[in-house]
This record gives C-alpha cells, structure tokens and sequence, in this order.
C-alpha cells in the first residue's frame, strides 16, 4: 500500500501512563484529564462520567437530571419490542450473552422504531429547530437518507406509524422532559405537538421525545443514535437472562402460514 | 384501533419458506432437498434474495468475485474485528459477525457498493433517454462531492487487481461484458475528463456492476455481496488464536497519542 498510516491512536478522550516494569499495562488512566481510577471511580456518577467521555465535560445538574429520565426511559422496551424480542430469541436458546445484545442491537438499530429513527428525528432538530413551517415542510418533503444500504425510511422519523393516538407513556415522558427542560426543542414539542401529529398524520412516538431531549442536551445525530443504542440494552440483557432460565419451551415459536407451499414431493 | 398490525396478528404470511421437521423443507415455494439436489450453495443464496435461478456460468462469475476479494489481510478494518476477537478468545461467530456488518462502511464496502449500484441505475436510464454522461458525473459531484466507487482508499492511482482478473472470469464463462460493466467504464472515462484526474474504477463498482448485468436489483446485489470478505475474516481470526492470547496488534501504553485537555481534579 503506498498511502501512509500512522500507527499510533490519536485521541482527545483517553491518556495513559504506563507501569515503570511494564509498557503495556496503565499505571495511570485519565479521561479528558481526569483521573479515571484516581479520582472518578469514587467521586463521579455513572451518568456523570458517561456525559463526560461523549461531551468531554461534566453536565450541569440540569443536564444530569435529564440523562436520568432518559436513561431510564430507554433502559426497558418491554418484551414486545423487537430488539427485546430478538434478544429473547438468542437467550431462549442458550445463545451467548454477546449474542444476545449483538441480536438486540441488530433488531434494534433501524429506522422504524430503532435507534436510526433518533438520529434521523435528530437530523430534523438540526435542521428544523423550532420552526414550524420548517417541519411541515420537512413532514411533507423527507429528506434523503444514505447510506442506501439502509431501507428506506417509510413514516416520519419520530412518530408512531401504527399509533392512533399519542401513547400514554409517551406524554407521561414529554411532560417530565419539558418540565426538565422548559425552555428548548422538547417544551417546544409539548405545545406544538398537535399540529406536528397532524402534518405527519400519524402520533408522536417515544423516539420523538428522545429525540428532542438529546437535541436540547446538544448531542450530535451519531451521538444520540450512539447512546438510544447503549441505553435499550440493559432492557434485552435481563428479558434475555429470564428466557434462558425458562427455556424454549416456554417461547413463543409462532405459526406460520406458507403461501406457495408445492406440497409433498415424491422423490 | 391499529387496524394494519391487527390484520397481521396471528399466523405470519410468508413465501420464504418453512421447515417440517421430519419430512421436508420448503425454499422459495420450492422443495428444498428435491429441488436444490445438486446446487451450489451461491445458487440457493441467490434465489433466496431475488427469484432467480442464474446459469452455472453466472454462478461461477459471482462465486469467482467473492474468491478475488478474500485477501485475510489482518490490517483490512473488517478483519482485524476478527482477528482482535481471535486474540480476546471470542467465538468464530461473532467475529464473522461482527466483520460482516462492519464492512458496511463508508470508506470501503457496502457503502460505496451500495452508493455505487444506485448511480448505475439511474445513469443507466437517464443515458438510455439519451442524457450525457458527462454532465450526469458533473451532476453527481456536485451533489455527493465524489463518486464513489472510483479512486480507491489505498493506493488510489492503480488499477484495481481484481477487476483484470474478473474480466478475464467473464470471458472464461464466455460472458460477455454487460451493460453495466461497459457503463462502468465510460463513467471512469467521464469522471477523467470531468476532473482532470485519474480515478480508476474500484472493485466495488464491478461487485455491483455483474450482478447488475444478471439481472439483480441494486438492493439484490447489496445482498449478494454480504458475505464477499467472510474468507478473508477468519484466517485472521484462526492465526490470533493460535498466537498468545492479547498479542495480536500489541499496542503499548506510548502508542495511545493524547492530544485532549491537560490533566484536572474533579472536585
């Protein structure tokens, strides 16, 4: 190959110092300048240290407050949910546990109530804000979506193709995100909610709300997909772990009904 | 009420296929074990994707074109997944796994591939209804900033070595070179002039270009390309165990280039 690479990691998150005795071991570990094991192990909050490693910074308290509300909205889908439910499938069947998420993260990454659909409602954040004839020209407009290796998106991003109306946990998370956050993107979603329902035709959806909430946090679109992703695994883990001491038998196989079945075949 | 997800509750329509266990299973609405007696694999995989069974020569083109890109090169991104799970002591699935979907990349594979496969199509019918090449290059640039599948990642300027050795496949099968494949050159042409740069095709642009020319659909070649670098993984994966455990890409801690924040005491 005659093109150059460097053969180091060049990174702003991570410093290490090495052991006197040994080279590949750390002696010391900062994140962002600080002292990971010195310092944050006993003086940072989980959620804390999460921001800090995406953001580089501590959050305000208010920030903070809003990752938990999140962090917890995410942190079940419930069985239903098809990452949950393909992580189920795994765990039933004594799959390993990295298969396990790798299934949930897998039947969960997609733009039809996947983590792909925050970063796409994020994306309309972006370039959106809080403009309402924006939207609807978005709504009625979509934007193109690459890489093409992805389908199609087929609903608005952020709202809830088979919803008849805003679901009731849905609004339970608008209210407590816009009281978090009362002034940005999401208390701007809880007063214009209706008319956005009626230009998409279809009710806000969970990840709408997510959406807006990391767009007030300011997280980039990757950020957001990134964290929706990190978030609903812990949801698949224990539905998974549970399956697995239940066993396959007491999993739902289905049943289906074959279309062109050509019948028994004498050979 | 959801009347679309009611109308699909219970037994789930398909044409896919289904298994009898102990009797027989069903491919495509075909006998498997009748039918596909004597089939390559690639065969079954193909008509799984789109419907069509392709002639032996085809098969053994596309077969061929996964065979030239198999290179177990362990510094390639998506094997090195493979071989970094090697050497953590992961299972031989998830390192396929993970090197599968990681070739879904944007610098390399299915991007490109995808992308690629995309602007054939429509320049296929706009230069059909007689548009200009050049200025369909000039109108892609403009909207996308390059072209991809022209201009490799890595040693850009050469010919890629596949591409020789996949025309001469074709002609081996007595195949003759395509629309798609003559298209594929009058782009790199186009591109020449339009540029003033040499950017020769890349060997996404023939991975998509062939299947194209059989008769699959942009989104059945995306499909048949999924397990195109699956050879090359698991050598890599296979050579990390059989070196020590973690010392495959042994980095120590100096190869870690800090270039964040200087060091701060969370208080």
């Amino acid at each position: 190959m005659s093109d150059h690479f460097g053969d180091v990691f060049n990174t702003r998150i991570w410093q290490e110092q090495a052991e006197p005795d040994n080279p590949f071991a750390a002696a010391l570990c900062r994140c962002h300048g600080y002292d990971v094991y010195g310092q944050l192990i006993v003086k940072a909050g989980y959620l804390e240290y999460l921001y800090l490693l995406l953001k580089g910074d501590r959050p305000d308290a208010a920030s903070a407050a809003v990752l938990n509300i999140l962090a917890v909205a995410l942190a079940n889908p419930g069985p239903r949910d098809p990452s949950v439910h393909a992580a189920m499938a795994a765990g039933a069947t004594g799959s390993p546990a990295a298969s396990v998420l790798m299934a949930a993260i897998s039947a969960g990454a997609g733009s039809a109530g996947g983590a792909r659909e925050v970063m796409l409602a994020l994306q309309t954040w972006t370039d959106c804000g809080t403009d309402l004839a924006a939207w609807k020209a978005r709504i009625a407009a979509p934007a193109e979506t690459r890489p093409l290796y992805w389908p199609q998106i087929e609903h608005v991003p952020g709202f809830d193709p088979h919803g008849v109306r805003c679901a009731t946990p849905v609004l339970q998370l608008l209210d407590a995100l816009r009281v978090a956050l009362p002034n940005g993107n999401t208390a701007w979603l809880a007063s214009n909610r209706v008319a956005l329902e009626q230009a998409a035709g279809i009710p806000l959806a969970q990840n709408g709300v997510i959406a807006a909430a990391f767009a007030d946090l300011g997280l980039t679109a990757d950020e957001a997909e990134m964290l929706t992703l990190l978030w609903r695994l812990p949801g698949a883990a224990v539905h998974a772990l549970e399956q697995k001491q239940r066993g396959y038998r007491q999993f739902p196989f289905f049943e289906l009904a074959l279309e062109n079945d050509p019948g028994e075949v004498q050979a | 009420m959801s009347t679309l997800l009611e109308n699909h509750e219970g037994p789930l329509p398909t044409r896919a296929g289904q298994v009898f266990p102990g009797q027989r299973a069903v491919f495509g609405g075909l006998d498997l074990h009748q039918a596909f007696t004597h089939s390559d694999w690639l065969e079954v995989y193909l008509y799984g994707i789109s419907g069509k069974r392709l002639s032996q020569a085809q098969l053994n083109v596309l077969q061929s074109m996964w065979v030239y890109t198999s290179y177990p090169d362990a510094r390639l991104w998506c094997n090195r997944i493979g071989a970094l799970t090697g050497s953590t002591r992961g299972t031989g699935a998830q390192a396929l796994a993970a090197g599968i979907v990681a070739s879904e990349a944007g610098l390399y594979g299915f991007g490109p591939e995808t992308a690629i496969a995309d602007f054939l199509v429509r320049a296929m019918e706009a230069s059909r209804n007689g548009a200009d090449l050049d200025a369909l290059v000039r109108a892609e640039l403009a909207r996308h900033r390059h072209l991809m599948g022209f201009g490799r990642p890595v040693a850009a300027a050469f010919v890629d070595e596949r591409i020789p050795v996949t025309l001469a496949k074709l002609e081996h099968e007595g195949i003759a070179a395509g629309p798609y494949v003559k298209l594929a050159f009058d782009i790199e042409a186009a591109l020449a002039r339009v540029t003033g740069k040499r950017l020769p095709m890349t060997y996404a642009t023939m991975l998509v270009a062939v299947p194209l020319d059989f008769g699959l659909t942009a989104r059945q070649s995306y499909l048949y390309l999924l397990p195109s670098f699956v050879a090359g993984m698991l050598p890599c994966y296979v050579e990390a165990l059989e070196r020590p455990a973690g010392a495959t890409f042994a980095m120590r801690c100096e190869r870690i280039a800090y270039d964040g924040v200087a060091a701060r005491d969370w208080t």
